[in-house]
């Protein structure tokens, strides 16, 4: 049965311009003067854009500049409006949110889609890399939020992905938990070696774990910063440091914003009402 | 200074309690004594003959006709024979609300062929079809599912539709990314997410399937609680109807206990009653 275009389900199909054939081997995805547009409004706009088998990817851009937009495209619930784009057959995609059905306890969810036997095992080994073993039979409901989003990782993990696909999945998560997810990353990508492309809004989280970071603006793919530093990484290194004050101007924010915003802050004139002991605390 | 107010405020929030639960004793037993003291009015008048049984039963007389009902097999008989008409209803009326449901829910075309003419359909009083349903399908069974099957298909179409409507379209596409074929979708994302809005429409199906009854089984019947009742107005036997009211009204009652059982286990996964 052929897909009928008014199907308020998105139907999962492969344009002839992304058959997963015609992708050179060492290569996850390839964009070629990819063009998404909404109406009259083209929000991708000749893209281009290769990734390696197993390179670490990261897409910084501003707030509406297309990340999504692009990502759903990869990840095949989303077309293209014009232009060919090919990625490699096996991809997974974990989101902002989790996007858990709430209704399976988490190994089902792990589970869910795949077609392989033993089931079980694989979805139960999936959580334990994820270090979720415990947390198998639970309700979703019951999860805390980074819980939920390793719950969602482990489900993308058990498809093994030479593509992942990752869409802010740790924007809504705290600081802590937040640096544990990158370690979880990085360790789970050095094991596997799919090819990441992580779309963030944290320059930081991109220097720390990319090899290469890319800024999307006007539809296109408008810089490019390789980033091989060795690994671990740290943030206080100077040559990330370096980077990250290049990325900053890339994206369009002030040089060292936060210390001029702290400069600006201190010589503000105290008034009356600001009590000078709580500005000295 | 703020410590001084729980301290004020011990000796009286430990009394209130004791005062509200002697309160709540007192209304508990006020409020049996009026109806107590009507329904000794009730036998009194029957008695003396001032309330004739052809009007209405003496209240001992009801129990005991009930009993006898019960234990002469007839009442259960015709009980069963309702449920399984309100059951072979019922049995369609799902299968078809949820086959409507998921193609207006789930294509624009077919929620233009589908849902447009359901929304007219359900303005109708349907009981009021009863005329024109024996006219299309006789005096049989026919007619008896029919109507309950028309009556009780609205509450499963519309909520189930809605459900499905108001699922997180993000789910959809978290379904369609991790391979999901369409069947799979419906089974595993769709139907379990529009659960919920089903149950609410299946509790206001089963109370329409129970009213249904009532009408239907005056059609024609030899069995079943509504022929009963038909049965008992001709030979003016105030009591039998009243049994079959009280057993109506324990339906009723049966139908909430029964889907909040399936709604404690199949939405087992709720927050509300994950929390509980
Ligand atoms: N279905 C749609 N219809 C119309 N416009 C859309 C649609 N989806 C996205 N857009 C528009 O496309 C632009 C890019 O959206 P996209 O979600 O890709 O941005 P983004 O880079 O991911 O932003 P953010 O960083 O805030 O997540 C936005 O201006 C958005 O309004
Ligand atoms: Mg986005």
């Amino acid at each position: 049965m052929t897909t009928t275009p008014d199907f308020i389900v998105p139907a999962n199909t492969i344009t002839p311009a992304n058959q997963p054939d015609t992708l050179q081997p060492q290569l996850a995805v390839s964009a070629r003067n990819v063009v998404r547009q909404f109406g009259q409004r083209k929000v991708l706009d000749g893209l281009n854009l290769d990734i390696k088998a197993g390179e670490f990817v990261a897409l910084l851009g501003r707030s509406g500049c297309g990340k999504t937009t692009l990502l759903r495209s990869l990840v095949g619930i989303d077309q293209v409006s014009s232009g060919t784009l090919t990625m490699a057959p096996q991809r997974a995609a974990v989101f902002q949110e989790p996007r858990l059905m709430l209704w399976k306890r988490a190994w089902r969810n792990v589970a869910l889609g795949v077609r392989k036997p033993n089931l079980k095992q694989l979805a139960l080994d999936a959580l334990a890399e994820v270090g979720l073993s415990e947390r198998a039979e639970a309700w979703p409901a019951t999860l805390s939020g980074g819980e939920a989003q390793r719950v969602a990782l482990a489900r993308a993990l058990v498809r093994e992905p030479q593509l992942l696909l990752l869409d802010e999945p740790f924007a809504a998560l705290d600081a802590l938990t937040r640096i544990r997810m990158h370690q979880l990353i990085l360790a789970l990508w050095q094991k596997h070696k799919p090819a990441v492309l992580l779309v963030t809004h944290d320059v930081d989280e991109a220097l720390l774990l990319a090899d290469r970071i890319l800024v999307l603006a006007d539809g296109k793919v408008a810089a490019e910063i390789p980033n091989t530093a060795a690994r671990p990484r740290h943030a206080d290194d100077p040559a990330l440091q370096r980077k990250r004050r290049e990325l900053l101007g890339l994206l369009g924010v002030e040089e060292a914003a936060p210390f001029v915003a702290s400069s600006a802050e201190a010589s503000q004139p105290i008034t009356a009402h600001t009590p000078p002991e709580r500005v000295a605390a | 200074m703020s410590l001084s107010l729980p301290q004020t405020g011990l000796p009286n929030s430990s009394a209130a309690p004791r005062w509200r639960i002697q309160a709540r004793h007192f209304s508990g037993l006020s409020r049996f004594a009026s109806p107590l003291v009507l329904l000794v009015i009730w036998e009194v008048a029957s008695r003396t003959g001032l309330l004739p049984a052809h009007i209405i039963a003496a209240p001992t007389s009801i129990v005991s006709t009930f009993a006898d009902m019960v234990a002469s097999g007839e009442l259960p008989r015709h009980l069963w024979v309702s449920l399984a008409r309100v059951a072979k209803g019922l049995a369609l009326s799902i299968t078809l609300g949820t086959v409507l449901a998921l193609v207006a829910g789930l294509s624009r075309k077919g929620e233009l062929i589908v849902d447009a003419p359901l929304q007219m359909l359900r303005t109708l009083p349907f009981l009021a079809l009863v005329p024109l349903f024996i006219l299309w399908f006789g005096i049989g069974e026919a007619p008896k599912l029919a109507l309950i099957t028309f009556g009780t298909i609205f509450p499963v179409y519309l909520n189930l539709y809605s459900g499905i409507r108001s699922i997180d379209s993000k789910l959809i596409e978290a379904g369609i990314s991790l391979g999901l074929s369409r069947s799979e979708l419906i089974t595993h994302v769709i139907l379990p997410g529009a659960l919920p809005s089903f149950l609410v429409g299946l509790r206001y199906a089963l109370g329409i399937g129970w009213l249904s009854l009532v009408v239907v089984e005056q059609i024609n019947a030899t069995e079943g609680i509504g022929y009963l009742v038909g049965s008992a107005r001709d030979f003016m036997r105030t009591d039998i109807i009243v049994v079959c009211l009280l057993v109506y009204s324990l339906l009723g009652l049966l139908t909430d206990a029964l889907v909040r059982l399936i709604e404690r286990h199949a939405l087992a996964w709720r927050p509300s009653f994950l929390r509980s």
